[in-house]
């Protein structure tokens, strides 16, 4: 029972997240429902990479009043996955925004969304 | 049959490669030597009160020049494949938009903009930044496009906006190197006074022209989005 | 204590969604399912202690990207009636 905190449950969320984004990524043949399991798949992997900076009763990496100057190293939670996940949110919705455009050409094209009437590559 | 169970059998794989993450996971007790370093001597060396905006801006800053880049293109490429087809703007039959979108939009549209204002300024004092503040400014903006479909705000002005600042950005890296010890280094204005407004170097300037670039992108990409397309 | 009562809560939430946002037929329903995975994982960076995070997803992830799935549905109904 030793296993059952913070980081641990969190951490468990965001890998069950990523399997049903997969999941949903792997089965589904609408072209937007595909879409929606990228976004999953994104969300999960930003939930993994916060909660492995987690440390036990420290608080965020903010020095104000509530953390002192001198001892700020022993009072904060790790700040470099907070900086690289910041990045990551912005760039998932720029690929976002690109796949959504590439499903309405292909709508316009075919005027289906459905996946399998678009056989032109295969052989 | 056969494509359902090689499915399965991804999802497996995955699984037990993740799975193998959680069981040698035991939970930290104390920061890595890195994490340390930038807690303790952040303070002296960069000069701003948020930790998480001095490893953005100051001692990764070439990864945040790098996501500036790739927010460029991707906007780029939506404004290429959608191409705006502009012969029959004048007579679309556009719907009439309720009032409660109407009266709320007048009244919200200028206090997001504020916020959005406020959040990328202050940056380097409380949790915020430039690519926060430039997401609630895109969502203000989006909203009264929304609320108001015959006013057209130039997708020019979008445009001149968005590279102004983006070359801003790169000159003002350059400038560490002429003036100071390196890309993007943050000695070439004082430190100031810890905690004031006009403190930590560059950084605010920085984090303006961030913030700028970032709403303007990403309302030009949701513009492409909603404006009528060729058929091409 | 409390924290653990509330991640394994939301915890429990989340997933509900995500199934929910990939099996349901309705489409609509499938788009504000992902919009609200986002807005319960923004709750959720604020209980590990990440206040910066937590701003940028309840703002991009439930914010702008509903908006732009939005745009898309409807320029496919329109050409398609």
């Amino acid at each position: 029972m030793e296993k059952f905190n913070l980081e641990n449950i969190s951490l468990s969320i965001g890998i069950l997240v990523i399997l049903v984004g997969l999941w949903g990524l792997l089965t589904q043949k609408n072209l937007i429902k595909i879409v929606i399991g990228f976004v999953l798949f994104d969300t999960g992997i930003h939930i993994v990479m916060v909660s492995i900076g987690y440390i036990k009763n420290r608080t965020a990496p903010i020095i104000d009043s509530a953390v002192d100057m001198n001892n700020a190293s022993n009072l904060v939670v790790d700040p470099i996955p907070q900086a690289l996940v910041l990045t990551a949110i912005v760039i998932g919705l720029g690929i976002t925004a690109l796949m959504l455009s590439y499903v309405l050409k292909m709508y316009q094209k075919k005027k289906s969304l459905d996946i399998t009437n678009y056989k032109d590559l295969k052989w | 049959m056969v494509k359902n169970s090689f499915i399965f059998i991804v999802l497996i794989g995955v699984a037990a490669i993740l799975l193998n993450l959680f069981a040698d996971f035991n939970g930290n007790t104390e920061l890595g030597t890195i994490a340390a370093h930038y807690a303790s001597k952040g303070i002296e060396e960069v000069g701003s009160a948020n930790l998480v905006t001095s490893v953005v801006v100051s001692y990764r800053g070439l990864d945040t020049l790098g996501e500036v880049t790739i927010l460029f293109l991707s906007a780029a490429i939506v404004g290429f494949f959608l191409k705006v087809d502009n012969t029959d703007n004048k007579n679309r039959q556009l719907k009439y938009t309720s009032e409660i979108l109407n009266t709320a939009s007048q009244v919200l549209v200028p206090i997001m903009l504020l916020f959005g204002a406020y959040v990328f300024i202050n940056g380097h004092l409380s949790p915020g930044g430039g690519f926060q503040g430039g997401a609630i400014i895109a969502s203000g903006l989006v909203l009264m496009f929304i609320a108001q479909p015959k006013k057209e705000m130039g997708h020019k002005m979008i445009n001149i906006i968005e590279s102004v600042s983006g070359v801003s950005f790169v000159l003002l890296g350059v400038a560490g190197v002429l003036f100071a010890s390196g890309f993007l280094d943050n000695k070439i204005l004082s430190l100031g006074k810890f905690g004031t407004l006009f403190s930590a170097g560059i950084i605010p300037i920085i984090y303006i022209f961030v913030g700028l670039k970032v709403g303007s992108e990403l309302t030009g990409i949701a513009l492409s989005l909603k404006e009528n397309q060729n058929e091409a | 204590m409390l924290s653990i009562i509330l991640a394994l809560f939301l915890g429990i939430l989340i997933l509900v969604l995500a199934v929910m946002a990939v099996q349901n037929k309705n489409i609509v329903v499938a788009i504000i399912a992902a919009g609200a995975v986002s807005l319960f994982a923004s709750i959720l960076y604020l209980v590990l202690a990440a206040p910066d995070v937590a701003m940028t997803e309840a703002a991009i992830g439930s914010g702008l990207s509903t908006i732009i799935f939005f745009y898309v549905l409807n320029k496919i109904k329109r050409q398609n009636g």
